[in-house]
């Protein structure tokens, strides 16, 4: 207890800076191990294979800062990944070429809103438990995505829309931009926004902000409805890297992914606490494990148990740090 | 006769604050024994060292004259002793046989359990007590009444000698407290030793044969039930003279009266699911209301209706303005405020720092384009820490780090940052040590000066007395009698309670 003390009086508290250490080893072992790792090629394939990740652990950090968590966010990428190419290969599209675009994007992520309203519901007025609410959309969101491809693989050449997922700003993918620019974002909704500090304070302690006023059922909507959105958006981007769309393969097992990085960057699973850069670096800390594991030519299998190890560890850092 | 159960000289400590000290209980064989007291008097404490859900400090249990240790509440049940707590320890969604039979489940020659022979008892067990149902549906589909019968059946049916019964019939309608009655009646026919809590002293005189007195941690005494009164009961409860009550009481029905000034809010005829039945007052500018009351009275329940926290079944809240009072939002924005008695499950927000926790009820108003005005916090937060002597290293830091009394200022400031017209203080100095207290009373009187007007509850009667300028009595969710200052004294109100009670024992 003491010793602890005295390592954070030096300014350093293994507990918060945990997932910065794991970052740091990873970095290294990279570094010495792992064959080209200094190229070019690796960082842009990091960057466009990590933004999906913490785009969806961002919103799932919100969830789970109400307290709640989010089953259905593969399905809703699914459900929006499989939307988009429907709409921009429509007879409609291709005589609007440039309304099929926008609405190829914007159809897509209204329909996920909608999901995290569905969700959101659920959850509040109808008191239902989060893990069995989103369950819903976990089961039927990735089967109504196949009804409505037939299960068919889509594929297509649009430059336009696989802009999202191949397209480069500054000579970095724009997936990397999109991700920095919606952390400044909800970073800023956390911290400094009434509804961010609403939303912590409905995860601390719900009947405490009831009694002061907080419109607790809203506040829980809200995260519900921002972590679906980001997910729709996140199965765009899926789509648009790979121009093709098999909705049974899209956000496949990303719940797993997005909590897992949620967590590693911090999060407490009982709510009060949204460390949006954290969720950032812990999916960065889980890509480079898959990535890592992959260049020195080791299993994917191997790769999941490896991430098992990381929740594992972060959350025993959780668990210390609590006391 | 050797007593069933005796304990002497008990004490209990949690982290050095005394619990008991000194206490004693003497349970003879087949009698029906109360403890009564007032809240934190010690009754639960002593009867959880009982059952081992704690451990004593000091003191001595003997059961039928050898000494007992009990160190886990299954030695308890298998010495004897069972427990039916107010909230049920039984599963609701398995079969009533199940719950009797639980643990002790009769078994067939293979070893699997016979359920024959394990409804044949349950229906014999429950049979008699008079009653009669489908001992194979789910126990929660009966009513809590049946559920409570079941807990004794299964307590009786352990071979229990003592069964403890804690606040059984708070949640009972009339007929079913009949039954219970006559179910307690026939355990100690049968020879099984009852030990009742209830803060109902009508039950007492119903059914209980002694009653042991419990104030400040400490056995007060023991009497026959037949051989006490209830003003002496409620005296020995409160620790005054049976007298001063009775000369106190007297005047207290011709109180003085004040001028009424402007009626902000005015309840009439509250009734609710948790617990009132008839409740009227009302609350004016400048004026401090107390709602007396022994523990169970209506007095917290009240003011939640107030604020729009439970729903009402009849009567009405009445805001001066005209407007709606049904959520605790619209409350606010009427400009109340909710000090309530639970600071940790209702209060604070343990995560969050004391400037978040000050502002929490007032961001609406702090906001500026969707973000918080963080220079208009910062000010305001560092004024209230100023203006209440909040001790905290800084305004960041987190609330859980502060100690009770500067946890309870800071949820104070959280409401007077509002400005309220209305603020409902729900034992706001509980817990608190007595300098913080002090200065929480009198920054509560100097707003009231400044025209704030609070409803106070209160279970200190002296905090009640000298700082309510009028006093709405209230017993068994129903506003009995008014009290004006000055003129009030701790006997008056003592009296007006405890007159009560006697007028609706006849």
């Amino acid at each position: 207890m003491t010793r602890t003390l005295t390592l954070m009086r030096a300014g350093f508290d293994p507990t918060r800076h945990g997932a910065l250490c794991a970052l740091g080893g990873i970095l290294l072992f990279n570094l010495l191990v792992t064959p080209n790792f200094l190229h070019a090629q690796t960082l842009f394939v990091n960057i466009s294979q990590v933004a999906t990740i913490a785009i969806v652990a961002m919103g799932m950090t919100l969830v789970i800062s109400t307290g709640g968590i989010d089953l259905s966010v593969g399905a809703i990428m699914a459900l929006s990944g499989a939307l988009a190419p429907l709409i921009f290969l429509s007879e409609f599209a291709a005589a609007n070429p440039t309304l099929g675009l926008v609405a190829s994007i914007i159809v897509p992520i209204l329909v996920a809103l909608c999901c995290g309203v569905f969700n959101g519901v659920l959850v509040s007025y109808l008191n239902v438990q989060p893990i069995v609410a989103t369950l819903i959309f976990f089961i039927s969101g990735r089967g109504l995505a196949q009804v409505m491809t037939n299960g068919n693989l889509q594929t297509f050449t649009n430059p336009s829309f696989s802009y999202l997922g191949t397209g480069k700003v500054l000579g970095l993918p724009f997936q990397g931009w999109l991700v920095l620019l919606i952390a400044v974002v909800l970073y800023w909704m956390v911290t400094r926004s009434v509804f961010g500090r609403q939303l912590l304070a409905v995860g601390g302690n719900e009947r405490a902000a009831r009694l002061s006023g907080i419109p607790v059922h809203r506040v829980k909507i809200g995260a519900y409805v921002i972590c679906a959105g980001l997910s729709g958006l996140a199965g765009l981007i899926v789509v648009a890297i790979n121009s093709a769309s098999d909705a049974a393969r899209i956000g496949n097992l990303m719940e797993l992914d997005a909590i897992a990085a949620a967590v590693v960057g911090g999060t407490l699973l009982q709510g009060g606490r949204a460390p949006i850069f954290g969720a950032v670096l812990g999916a960065v800390i889980i890509q480079l494990v898959k990535y890592t594991l992959l260049a020195n030519g080791i299993a994917d299998e191997v790769a999941l148990i490896a991430k098992a190890g990381i929740i594992i560890a972060a959350v025993y850092l959780q668990q210390a740090r609590k006391e | 006769m050797t007593d069933l159960i005796k304990m002497t000289g008990i004490g209990k400590s949690f982290a050095g604050i005394v619990a008991l000290q000194d206490a004693s209980l003497a349970i003879r064989p087949g009698e029906v024994h109360a403890i009564i007291g007032q809240n934190g008097a010690g009754k639960s404490t002593l009867i959880k060292i009982l059952t081992g859900v704690y451990r004593r400090d000091a003191g001595d249990v003997q059961m039928n004259g050898t000494p007992l240790a009990i160190t886990t509440p299954r030695e308890a049940q298998d010495a004897g002793i069972a427990t039916i707590y107010q909230e049920l320890s039984l599963v609701p969604l398995r079969s009533v046989t199940e719950n009797v039979v639980m643990g002790y489940e009769p078994r067939t020659r293979l070893g699997l359990i016979d359920w024959k022979a394990a409804h044949a008892r349950t229906r014999e067990i429950l049979a008699r007590f008079g009653v009669d149902v489908d001992v194979t549906r789910q126990l929660g589909s009966y009513s809590t009444a049946i559920q409570q019968l079941v807990a004794i059946a299964r307590a009786v049916s352990l071979d229990a000698k003592l069964v403890i019964m804690d606040e059984a019939t708070s949640s009972l309608d009339d007929q079913e407290i009949e039954t219970l009655f006559s179910v307690v009646k026939g355990l100690k026919a049968s020879g099984v030793a009852v030990l009742y809590i209830s803060h109902f002293l009508n039950e007492l005189y119903q059914i209980c044969d002694r009653v042991t007195i419990m104030r400040d941690g400490q056995t007060v005494a023991t009497h026959d039930v037949a051989e006490t009164t209830k003003l002496g009961l409620v005296s020995e409860m409160l620790g005054r003279d049976a007298s001063e009550i009775q000369a106190a009481g007297l005047t207290a029905l011709s109180g003085g009266h004040g001028e009424p000034g402007e009626v902000l809010l005015e309840a009439k005829g509250l009734r609710s699911k948790s617990g009132l039945r008839d409740a009227s007052f009302t609350i004016r500018k400048r004026e401090i209301v107390g709602l007396g009351g022994l523990l169970g009275s209506g007095r917290t329940e009240a003011a939640r209706a107030v604020f729009g926290l439970d729903a009402l079944s009849d009567g009405q809240v009445r805001h001066h303005s005209g407007a709606a009072l049904d959520t605790p939002a619209q409350a606010i924005a009427l400009g109340m405020g909710f000090l309530t008695e639970d600071r940790k499950a209702d209060g604070i927000i343990p995560h969050m720092s004391v400037r978040e926790n000050i502002t929490l009820a007032l961001l609406p108003k702090l906001t500026r384009m969707g973000a918080v005005d963080r220079e208009r916090e910062r000010k305001l937060v560092a004024h209230y820490i100023e203006a209440l002597q909040i001790k905290t290293s800084g305004m960041e830091q987190p609330i859980r780090e502060l100690s009770g009394g500067n946890q309870q200022k800071v949820l104070l400031a959280r409401w007077l940052a509002l400005e309220p017209e209305i603020l409902i203080l729900d034992e706001p100095t509980r817990g608190v040590d007595v300098g913080a207290k002090f200065e929480i009373q009198s920054i509560i009187r100097k707003q009231v000066a400044d025209g704030l007007a609070v409803l106070l509850i209160s279970s200190e009667f002296e905090e009640l007395v000298e700082g309510a300028d009028r006093i709405v009595v209230l017993q068994d969710g129903r506003s009995v009698s008014e009290l004006q200052n000055p003129g009030i004294t701790e006997g008056a109100l003592i009296g007006a309670i405890a007159h009560h009670h006697e007028r609706s024992a006849a």
